[in-house]
């Protein structure tokens, strides 16, 4: 690549971060305007984190586990108990009691976050042990059952006195600003990419395309594996634990198997082994089920209908819009994506400034030779 | 110095190889011809560690080999190009170099200089995907991509496979060349013709035997490997 071009694209990307950065400011400075911006965009940034982090295991490793809602309820629980305050633990944990070697235990949320990834990057590393012996529908079969049975032991009674059980952690402290959540979502994904773009993550890619060429090359299978599996899981925990500073709460109940399914769809939707593709696809979904709430307003439709007609249908109705029908209409659209870009929005490739250009061209002239890089 | 002694190799109670003993001295190039099922794929992927062998030793040099994990092998200085070239599709021909030098920790600059300069093709082509390469060029990326973990023995697994005869010419050109500068070289082949003429020293296995050794020269000229792999009879 020339020079020009590379000064050209490091400035298009200061300049976004500045804008990216300068929005966020003007949403935080009157935090309570933008509430509801600023929950969409938390909510979307630490979904990629989750998203980018199965990726990790299934796009780039090439290995179907499904044990993300599994790891992010371990992070969740652990982010959560050690940041509530001190003082409000006893009435938290009203029913058990909070064990005592816990129950002074309080840490900042940068300290609990790195907690939480080696806790769940130790379990991961023995649950990898014997799982990742298996293949395809049986490793995700496993990793599934893996993740209903951490959600099982979470809300186990006999450990009420440090999970506090079904009643789940709650009073957890919340983001100071949304510049705390997205800057460590960012930070996550930028220590994934630089492990992607490392000789680990070609490694990754390799045992993805061809397990016996990798292994020919001195790839250990196992090894590479398991460190794919950990470093998903660890990060994974991160995104729960940070899901659960934005719920200001932690049960077991949020980390169904639903969850794990949609990460999964976001990962899908923007693009199998593409960090940027899970990115976007975490904003996509995330935001889509946001944006086509007027559909579950019943009026709307009908009210129109009824000024353009020039007669009152009285309470005629549209009759599909109602509560719940914008799923139907999400799911339409997924349906529509997935046939029209089989290999979700932006494949396996990243986006990046030079292809964005040369998309750009298409629309200008007439086609131009999609450069193959 | 590679030796391997009555190597031994099942496939679920099936023997692929019965009894293989051959040497490959250093900075030689040794090829084992024979026909399809012969086991000398099997050979190849026992010395680096891909399958089990069920009897016999591999030595290289002192260190004994049997029962060692490919990628301990590999840092000992042996690398495969596996049959059927095996590139990551989905990779650039530079990721491909890149892995094929997964194991070393230090610079990568002056090798990829080094395959570059074998392979200029593979400069052109370093930001193309490999599996857009044609059949030719995804075995030169194989060979480069196993030289970038400079190896002092480099086996090959029938790289003339289904490639057109002029491209083969090339390939058995590039052998040589990776030979004289001074790595030894495992040549596996069906195509006997070409291996026999770059081999210096050659061996004919037959359902998992050595049934017949000697010089490429000799091999060439011997009236029952004529007759069987050359395609040529007496006269």
């Amino acid at each position: 690549m020339n020079k020009t071009l590379k000064k050209r694209n490091l400035i298009l990307t200061l300049i976004l971060i500045v804008i990216t950065a300068g929005y966020l400011f003007v949403l935080q400075r009157d935090s309570v305007t933008h509430s509801y911006a600023i929950t969409i965009i938390e909510r979307s940034c630490i979904y990629a984190v989750a998203a980018v982090s199965m990726n990790l295991i299934i796009g780039f490793t090439g290995q179907f586990s499904l044990g993300t809602a599994g790891f992010m309820c371990i992070g969740a629980y652990v982010t959560g108990i050690l940041t509530i305050p001190v003082e409000m633990r006893d009435q938290i944990y009203y029913l058990y009691g909070m064990a005592g070697w816990l129950h002074d235990i309080r840490v900042p949320l940068g300290v609990a976050l790195l907690i939480t990834m080696i806790i769940c990057g130790v379990i991961a590393y023995f649950i990898g042990w014997p799982v990742l012996r298996l293949k395809s529908d049986y490793l995700a079969i496993a990793t599934l059952g893996f993740s209903e049975i951490i959600r099982a032991i979470f809300g186990w009674d006999g450990l009420g006195t440090i999970t506090n059980a079904s009643y789940g952690v709650s009073n957890i402290p919340a983001f100071a600003n949304i510049f705390e959540c997205v800057l460590i979502c960012v930070v996550c994904i930028v220590v994934m990419t630089l492990l992607l773009r490392s000789s680990y993550g070609r490694a990754f890619k390799g045992i993805r395309d061809d397990e016996i060429a990798a292994e020919a090359m001195g790839v250990n299978l196992f090894k590479t594996m398991q460190l794919s599996f950990v470093v998903s899981s660890a990060f994974a925990g991160v995104a729960g634990g940070l899901l659960a500073v934005f719920m200001r709460s932690a049960v077991t109940s949020t980390f169904t198997v639903a969850l794990t399914y949609n990460i999964l769809l976001m990962v899908v939707l923007g693009g199998i082994g593409s960090v940027s593709g899970s990115v976007i696809g975490a904003f996509i979904v995330t935001g889509s089920q946001e944006w086509l709430r007027f559909l579950d307003k019943e009026y709307v439709f009908s009210d129109i209908f009824n000024n353009l007609a020039g007669t009152a249908f009285g309470a005629a109705k549209v009759p599909f819009l109602r509560n719940g029908f914008r799923m139907v209409i999400f799911s339409i659209l997924l349906m529509i994506v997935v046939l029209f870009w089989n290999h979700g929005i932006t494949g396996s490739k990243e986006i990046t400034w030079d292809r964005l250009f040369a998309f750009l061209k298409k629309f200008k002239k007439e086609p131009v030779q999609e450069e193959r890089a | 110095m590679l030796e391997v002694r009555n190597l031994k190799i099942n496939y679920g109670g099936i023997e692929a190889v019965r009894d293989i003993s051959f040497d490959v001295p250093d900075a030689k190039i040794v090829t084992l011809v024979g026909a399809n099922g012969a086991g000398k794929s099997s050979t190849l992927r026992s010395i680096i560690g891909l399958v089990k062998s069920s009897g016999g030793t591999v030595k290289w040099g002192k260190e004994v080999l049997n029962g060692k994990k490919t990628d301990e092998i590999v840092k000992n200085g042996i690398t495969l190009v596996p049959e059927g070239r095996h590139v990551f599709p989905d990779q650039t021909v530079l990721e491909n170099l890149k892995i094929g030098a997964y194991l070393r920790k230090d610079s990568l600059e002056e090798d990829l200089e080094r395959v570059y300069k074998l392979f200029p093709r593979l400069k052109e082509r370093s930001w193309q995907l490999a599996g857009t390469l044609s059949g030719g060029e995804q075995q030169m990326l194989a060979v480069g991509r196993a030289l970038m973990a400079n190896p002092s023995i480099i086996m090959m697994d029938e790289p003339s496979l289904g490639l057109a005869p002029i491209v083969v010419q090339d390939i058995f050109k590039i052998i040589k060349k990776v030979n004289k500068a001074g790595t030894t070289v495992l040549l596996v082949e069906q195509n006997a013709n070409m291996a026999l003429r770059i081999a210096d020293y050659a061996y004919v296995i037959e359902n998992g035997r050595v049934t017949m050794q000697g010089t490429g020269k000799e091999l060439l000229s011997n009236e029952d490997v004529k007759r069987a792999y050359l395609g040529t009879s007496a006269g």
